[in-house]
This record gives C-alpha cells, structure tokens and sequence, in this order.
C-alpha cells in the first residue's frame, strides 16, 4: 500500500509540474465512430475522412473549409477548351511517409488502382470518366476524359482519390493502407489503440507550411452521455460533430468552451419508394410535403439545428437555390391534393428509421404531422445493416428517413437503378447538359435548374441541411465552421491564449 | 478423477460444436452485408462484388462453414471483415481490458459481498442488517449502466478524480490502466456484489441453524470462532457456484459497460462486430464466450468440490 502511495504522489507532483510549463501543441479530437480502416480508397465510412482528409493523405486537389476546390498536390493546371484534357502541374520533391517521391507515376498508379476491374474503391464511379493518365514528363499529369465532366476536380478532391504509395499495396490482395495509412500530408500515422484512438504525428518532411500542433489524437466516443462527460472533463479538446444536442446549452453558457453551428452536406430527406403505390402518384409526394412543417421538425428533432431545403442541396454549395417556399407547410392543401390522388383517409404508410437521432425523433415528429392530414404512419425502427439491405438493396421499403452526406450528389437522380427507384429521363437529360458543360456560369445555372426539376417532381420529401453541432475548447483556433466534405482538417489548428 | 475430466471435455466440444452451428446459422439468417456495409451508398453493384470476391463471401454457405471450423481447429480464426486484422491480434488487444475489467469487478463484489453478507447474518434482525439489506436490495434494483453514468458524474465531472471513458493502454505503466478501469469495474461490480451478499447473508443463516453449529458452540467456541471456522466454510459452495454464474453474467454486462466507459474490450467488440455485420469476428467471439463460460463452470466445480469433499464423490 506505501508503495501505491508513492507512485500516486509522484503521479500528481508530475502533473502539476508538466502542466503549465509548456504551451499545449497537442490535440485530442473526439469522434462518434470509429474508422474500421484508415485507407479512404477502400471503404465508404466518413470516419476514415474524418481522421485521414487532409492530415495524412492529399490527393491532386482538395477541399478547404469553404467547400472551395484548392490545389494540393498539384500546384496547377490547365484544361482544354473540349473539357476534355486536364493538364496537373505536381508539386516537385513531395515525399511519402514511407520514402516514396511522389510524381506522375504515382497518380497513374492510384487513379489506375481505382478504376480496375476489381478495385473496391466505394466511389469507383468518381473515376468512370476518365479515358487515360499520361506522364509527358516527371512532374506533369495528362489526364484525358472520355466526356466533360463538370465537377471532375472537385471529385479528384475526394478523400477516395488521394494519392497513395504503390509500397502499401504490395500485391493485388493486401492493403496496408488499412491499418497503417502512409500519405504525404503534414501528419504521419503513429498509433491506432483499436476501439480507443488513433495518434499522428507532425511530419518533419512537410513539403508544405508545418503544422503548430505536434500531435493528434482522434479518439472514438460513441455514447452521447460519455462525449459530454469527457468533453466537460477536459479528456477531449473537440467535438467536431458533438452527438448530445440536448447538451449544448450547458455548453454555450460555459466559457471554456466554444460552441459552433456550422453546416454539413447532410441531405436530410424522406426518400419514398417511387414505384410504389401511392408514391408514384406526384400530388401524393407533393401533398406528404405540403403536410410538413420544416421549421417545426428541426425544433423538435434536432434542437433547432439545421436548415430548411427544398431540394437535394444545400445552401453553402455554389448554385444553390431557396425552394423551400415552392411547398410551403399547409395542410389543408395536402389534404386536398391527397383526396385527389384518391389516398384515403386512414391509410397506412411504414417508415424505416435507421439510428441516427435525426431520423429516429424525425419520424415521431413527421408521423405527428402526417397524422393530421390523414395518413396512418407505422415506424419501424431498424438498424444500419438492415436499412442497407432492406431499404437500399432490394428497395423493400415505403419511406425512409435518411440523410444522404455525399457532397454535390444531384447525380443519384440521374442514375438507372437508386433506392428510391425516381426515373425522370426529362432530369437525366438535364443532368448530362450539366456534366457536359464546360463554362462555370452555364454549370452554375444548370445545378439551379437540376434543383428546380427535382422540387417540381418532388421524388422524395426534402426536409432540412443536417447541422455540424461542435464543441470545443474556447482557446482552440482553426477548426473548421463547416462540413463541406468528411474531414477534420487539423492543419491549420493552434493553441490561443 | 480421468473419466470426470474427460466427460467435461466432451461436453466442452460439444458445446462449442453447437454455438458454431448456431451462431453461424443465425447470421446466415441476419439481413445484411458486410462489403455493402464497408462499401456505403455511393459504391456500384460490381464494386461490392469486388469486394465480396475478395472476403470469400461469394463461396457457398456450407464451404464458408467448413473454412470457418477447419480453420479454427488449426488456430487460424479468420481475418475480420472491417478492421482487415487477424481476429486473434483483435481478440488479443482486447482480452487485456476486458479480463483485468472482469477480475476487478468480481474481487470488488467478493470481497464487498462476503464480509457484509456474513456480518449480517451474524446480527439476523439487528440495524445493522436491516441496513445492510436495505443497501444491497438498491444495489439489486440498479442498472450497472445507469450506476455507470452516475459514477462518471460524480468522479469524472464533479470531481476530476478518475477518467470518464476511454482506455490509455497498459502502455503508460499498470496504474495509468487501472485507473481507467475503477470506474467500470465499480459499476460492473457493485450490483453484482448485491446480489452475492443477500446470497451469502442467506446462505450463513441457514448454515447457523446445522445441528452442527450447535456442536461447535457446545465444544466451547466463541460465537466469533464458530462463525467464521464453522458457518462461512459450510455456506461457501452455493456463494462459489454463483460466483461462477455470476462471471457469465459479466461477460454480457460488460457489453453495456464497455460502450458506457468506451473501453475498448470484448463487449464493445461484439458489439461494433454485430452491428457492422463483421461476420467472423462475431462467430469466433460467440465461441470464445462460450467456451470460457463453460471452463469458469468447470473450475467453479472443481473449487467447490475442494471446498465440499462429498461433492467429488457425486461428480465422480
């Protein structure tokens, strides 16, 4: 026992030295999921952005805080008047963490990685249009398209199109990426405690500005009574995407802490199974608008965070429109609308609610609302294997709430097969019109437009922009406002007085 | 003592064999699809494809079975579907929390429930017992997680004493672990201990009334030296079988406490396997669980029947 006491007493006289000494160049950053791999070209989970995006992998191009295309690894570029050659200036003496120099033969080598017949890269379509990767020299990238594609260097700024080292993927069926991700960020990978954390470190051999903090921790909670514990005892700087919205206010009325409402590119729809009757019937789908009150539905299920939409996109993209006003709440009208579709009174509509808070207290909220134009909701919560299976596969389904993350993704109302079986080729046109166009201004007004056909056919009931809710310390600097694309950029984060 | 020893291990393999067919038949049932999981909304039919090719999904149900079993009766237990780490390196990682996790709390318990259980039957009707009782019939009626969420609220918030959640690894040094898991072990433990005390408390009672008791008082021992030389041995067998019950109960409790404190254990790796349809990790996890239960039960048979000689000869 003497002895316990001693190491005790040690423990704090260390404490109370190390503390204040130094200013603090560490962070610890909390997440609500775990990443179940760290290599973003091998699986869809946002977790693996939030920790990687940025910090440990670059790609040619990149997001930054505003949703604004920047460059990264290529320090500029050029591209045809056809819209079709993009010529990548690369950034010369770029190194990976495993030693690797990065040049052309790498972005051949990852771009090709991506798009080969048996590439499991969850956004293999990003690449679809790409025809070839040239190398005229070193340090520059030819690519050529098959056809113009609009948003090609924004999707090469995807955390599924970084640049990664032809070492970590020694043959066809082994990945080291996955659990010991090598990149050529500002931070390289240290530690991962499986189900705690994962530690990076400064990279000395930056090619770019060096990061203040010298290293990072992003460590996984998942209970929302354990993230406002640990967040209110110190363990963790940041929440970048805080799950206790209940718990903000102790939050905002707390000076150490700062909290910030920024936005996120979270779709948050009712998707509606649009060969199924009585979906398929337009006034049905406008009517179940028309009974919801948006405003109401955020107040209630998300605290008052998030933003009313009107279509599939949200205010901070370029482009974006207000259709909110184009179905008003109005409930006497859907009831109208309803009647003249022929929908009784009294019939039944189930929805499958995956776990997210959003759509679990969402759909108490939308059944209240629908109850009192006459629809009969039956809820059915499910977990997310399910709903993937159930709902998105074999669209097996009436309606559901989900929130669709993917940034920019007008396209999935483009595609033949999508869950919510919406068939428009009026909007498939449109769609093509907009890939092909090669002026900012002409793209620019055909997202308008893409955004005014989708509210016209209503295909699914646009509800609101998910909320990035975020807690973190009140001397952090840095930290991103908003959530254009999955990341937790630390690169620019410091310690302030 | 062979044939003893050799029955339990029949019953050990046969077991196993079952919990293999049946957690393996129902995830064959269980909707979903680990590469559709891991691949999200965005991804195309022949990218998912791709992906089960490689995980050995696309093999028929029978054969995957086959692979499964004949790999683990060589020691192979599968790579897991989403972390793409051998399962024993998972398994292994996360034994050293759970196991310290579990042998803290049933210390805590035993050696909480013991005394307490004892004392209070030794003053049957007193205040003290009354007390004692009363206590340990909250502790009975308390949720673990809930008593979890109230310690963190009151040593981790409150007063800044002991971590709220998360595991540092034993690398810091074995006080930097421990620490983490006071908290966790107290909420596993305590209600638990509850349970083992009104047991205890019940079970000395009934030893005190053994013609035997009265034999020992005659032969002139303090009512002390009966008590403790006499009463407790007697009364330990059904106190050691529900310890050994109790540890099975553990390994489900620390499911909810794991996620509770975010300790990166067994529990919580179910847990994570169960919802991201990481198929393999939770067939060789059931089975591990299984297995572990039934040697606990062994060992807890063998110690009672040190403890109680007549019990060799009946299980003999």
């Amino acid at each position: 026992m003497p002895k316990m006491k001693h190491i005790l007493l040690a423990a704090s006289v260390l404490c109370a030295v190390a503390g204040p000494a130094a200013a603090k160049d560490t962070l610890t950053v909390g997440m609500v999921l775990e990443p179940p791999i760290l290599d973003p070209t091998a699986g869809a989970a946002s977790a693996i952005r939030e920790v990687t995006y940025a910090n440990i992998y670059e790609g040619l191009t990149r997001i930054d805080a505003e949703g604004e295309v920047r460059s990264a690894l290529a320090e500029s570029w050029s591209v045809s008047k056809d819209g079709l050659t993009y010529t990548f200036k690369l950034i010369g003496g770029v190194k990976f963490h495993d030693g690797t120099p990065f040049d052309c033969s790498i972005v051949k080598f990852s771009y090709g990685r991506a798009m080969a017949p048996d590439s499991v890269n969850a956004q293999k379509q990003l690449f679809e249009p790409i025809a070839s990767v040239e190398c005229p020299d070193t340090y520059t990238a030819v690519i050529k398209l098959k056809r113009p594609t609009a948003l090609f260097l924004f999707d090469m700024a995807w955390g599924d199109a970084v640049m990664v080292s032809p070492k970590s993927y020694p043959d066809a069926a082994t990945d080291l990426n996955k659990t010991n991700p090598v990149g050529t960020g500002p931070f390289r990978f240290r530690e991962w405690v499986k189900g705690d954390h994962v530690t990076m470190e400064r990279n000395p051999e930056y090619w770019g500005s060096r990061p203040q903090l010298k290293s990072v921790t992003f460590k996984f909670v998942a209970d929302p009574s354990a993230a406002t514990a640990a967040v209110l005892a110190g363990d963790i700087d940041a929440f970048p995407l805080f799950p206790a919205p209940e718990a903000i206010d102790q939050f905002k009325a707390d000076a150490r802490f700062h909290v910030n409402i920024g936005t996120t590119e979270g779709k948050t729809i009712v998707a509606l199974n649009n060969t199924r009757k009585p979906f398929d019937d337009v006034r049905v789908r406008r009517a179940l608008t028309y009974a919801i009150d948006r405003q109401a539905l955020i107040d209630a299920a998300q605290s008052g965070y998030g933003k009313p939409i009107g279509s599939h996109y949200v205010p901070t993209d370029p482009g974006y429109v207000d259709l909110t006003g184009v179905y008003p709440y109005d409930p006497a009208k859907a009831k109208a609308l309803l009647a003249e579709a022929g929908v009784k009174p009294g019939t039944q509509i189930t929805i499958m609610l995956p776990p997210p808070p959003y759509a679990r207290r969402g759909g108490e909220v939308i059944a209240d609302m629908w109850g009192k134009v006459g629809i009969k909701t039956k809820l059915v919560p499910i977990e997310w294997a399910q709903w993937l299976d159930q709902v998105f596969k074999r669209t097996d389904y009436d309606a559901t709430i989900i929130s669709h993350t993917e940034a920019r993704d007008l396209d999935i109302y483009a595609r033949d097969k999508y869950y919510f079986n919406y068939h428009s080729d009026a909007y498939k046109a449109l769609y093509q019109k907009f890939v092909e166009a090669v002026e900012p201004k002409a793209q620019l007004d055909l997202v308008g437009e893409l955004q005014r056909k989708l509210a016209e056919d209503e295909p699914n009931v646009f509800l609101f922009a998910l909320a990035k809710v975020g807690v973190w310390n009140a001397k952090l600097r840095g930290m991103w406002d908003n959530q254009p694309v999955p990341a937790n950029d630390v690169t620019h984060v410091s310690w302030g007085d | 003592m062979t044939g003893f020893l050799l029955r339990r291990l029949l019953i050990l393999l046969a077991t196993l064999f079952a919990a293999s067919l049946v957690v393996f038949a129902v995830l064959q049932i269980l909707p979903g699809d680990p590469a559709a999981i891991m691949l999200g909304t965005g991804a195309r039919p022949d990218t998912v494809a791709a992906l089960r090719h490689q995980l050995g999904l696309d093999a028929p149900m029978p054969l995957r079975y086959l692979r499964w079993v004949g790999g683990m009766l060589v020691g192979q237990f599968g790579t897991s579907y989403t972390y793409s780490v051998p399962v024993r390196d998972l398994v292994a990682e996360r034994v050293m929390v759970s196991l310290p996790l579990a042998v803290m709390a049933i210390c805590l318990s035993t050696a909480i429930a013991i005394p307490v259980g004892v004392l209070a039957a030794a003053r049957r009707g007193h205040a003290a017992d009354t007390a004692a009782m009363g206590v340990a019939q909250i502790g009975v009626a308390l949720p673990n997680f809930w008593l979890g969420l109230l310690l963190i609220l009151a040593f981790a918030i409150r007063l800044p004493w002991l971590p709220a959640g998360g595991f540092p690894g034993w690398g810091g040094g074995p006080w930097h672990g421990l620490r983490a898991l006071i908290l966790p072990a107290l909420a596993l433990g305590l209600p638990q201990g509850a349970i083992l005390a009104r047991v205890t408390r019940a079970a000395v009672i009934e030893t005190l009334g053994e013609d035997f008791m009265r034999t020992a008082r005659a032969k002139g021992l303090t009512r002390r030296a009966a008590l403790w030389r006499h009463a407790v041995p007697n009364a330990l067998v059904p106190v050691v079988t529900l310890i050994g019950l109790q540890f099975s109960f553990l390994l489900a409790g620390t499911v909810i406490i794991e996620n509770v404190f975010t300790l990166p254990g067994l529990g919580r790796l179910v847990f994570q396997a169960i919802a991201q349809r990481d198929l393999i990790v939770v067939q060789d996890l059931v089975v591990l669980l299984a297995g572990s239960v039934i040697v606990v039960n062994f060992l807890v048979d063998l110690v009672a029947a040190w403890i109680d000689p007549r019990q060799r000869h009946v299980s003999a």
